[in-house]
């Protein structure tokens, strides 16, 4: 092969050519977050839903394995899932009318982000658990 | 039958304005995801309990149902999308990718249809 410059990939680990940034975080966590709720936080909606409908036990045993503590880092993971990609997502809004391509703004605003994301997931189950 | 080549066939007509179809699918929807789930979010937050009385009797009021109804139909479209999105980016195999995205699509449609369904039952249905 001749040694010439390859795509930035994140699988071409073998040959760094590039290093990673906040940019590349929120791009590849926005990825990750979207298609985990797609597998997990769908399935769980679902069964939700289902129990939901299928009567009060069914919704018993929904909401006995969602009370355990597996079906609670499930939720945990789930909504923190949720509020980080609406936080990339609205970032992502921003970036598609053209805006916030400057290097500091794209830094800054890829780090803000996922840490919105935290702080949100907080805030929530805050209210949730003081309830 | 025309004559020419296939570029010269084409040339003039300009773009046929359906190649951002997908990207703005994936945005409309992003935009109802925000609303509806931002929805449920502040309901989870409002609500006195998450008991199976209060539930049903919440999910049974035809405002709920149809913002549910409606948040399914948004985030499965939207899911459907993104996952595609990333099966076209990680499944080079041109016929294990076609056969991804076809269980893709009948997963999507299957499940906003369940989700449709157990919503319209408990609407339906009535209070608990």
């Amino acid at each position: 092969m001749a040694d010439r410059p390859i795509g930035p990939h994140l699988f071409d680990g073998a040959r760094p050519h590039w290093r990673w940034g906040p940019h590349m975080f929120a791009s590849i966590l926005h990825r990750i977050t979207g298609n985990g709720m797609a597998f997990v936080g769908l399935g769980v909606l679902l069964w939700w839903l289902g129990s939901l409908a299928g009567g009060a036990d069914s919704f018993a045993r929904f909401s006995e394995a969602m009370g355990s503590p597996l079906g609670l880092i499930v939720l945990v993971g789930l909504s923190w899932a949720f509020f980080s990609h609406m936080s990339s997502g609205i970032r992502h809004f921003v970036l598609d009318v053209g805006a916030g391509y400057e290097l500091k703004t794209n830094k800054f605003f890829a780090i803000v982000a996922p840490l919105t994301g935290i702080a949100l997931t907080i805030a929530f189950w805050a209210i949730i658990l003081t309830k | 039958m025309t004559k020419g080549t296939e570029i010269g066939r084409v040339r003039g007509y300009g773009s046929a304005h359906h190649g951002a179809h997908h990207w703005l699918l994936q945005r409309f929807t992003a935009a109802g995801n925000l609303v509806l789930v931002w929805f449920l979010v502040i309901s989870f937050a409002l609500l006195p309990g998450f008991d199976y009385a209060t539930l049903k009797d919440w999910v049974s009021r035809p405002l709920v149902a149809t913002a549910l109804a409606l948040l399914i139909v948004s985030v499965f479209w939207h899911a459907r999308i993104g996952v595609q999105v990333m099966i076209e980016d990680y499944v080079p195999n041109t016929g294990s990718r076609f056969a991804v995205t076809t269980f893709l699509n009948l997963a999507a449609v299957g499940g906003a249809m369940f989700g449709l369904v157990s919503i319209a039952r408990i609407a339906f249905t009535g209070a608990a």
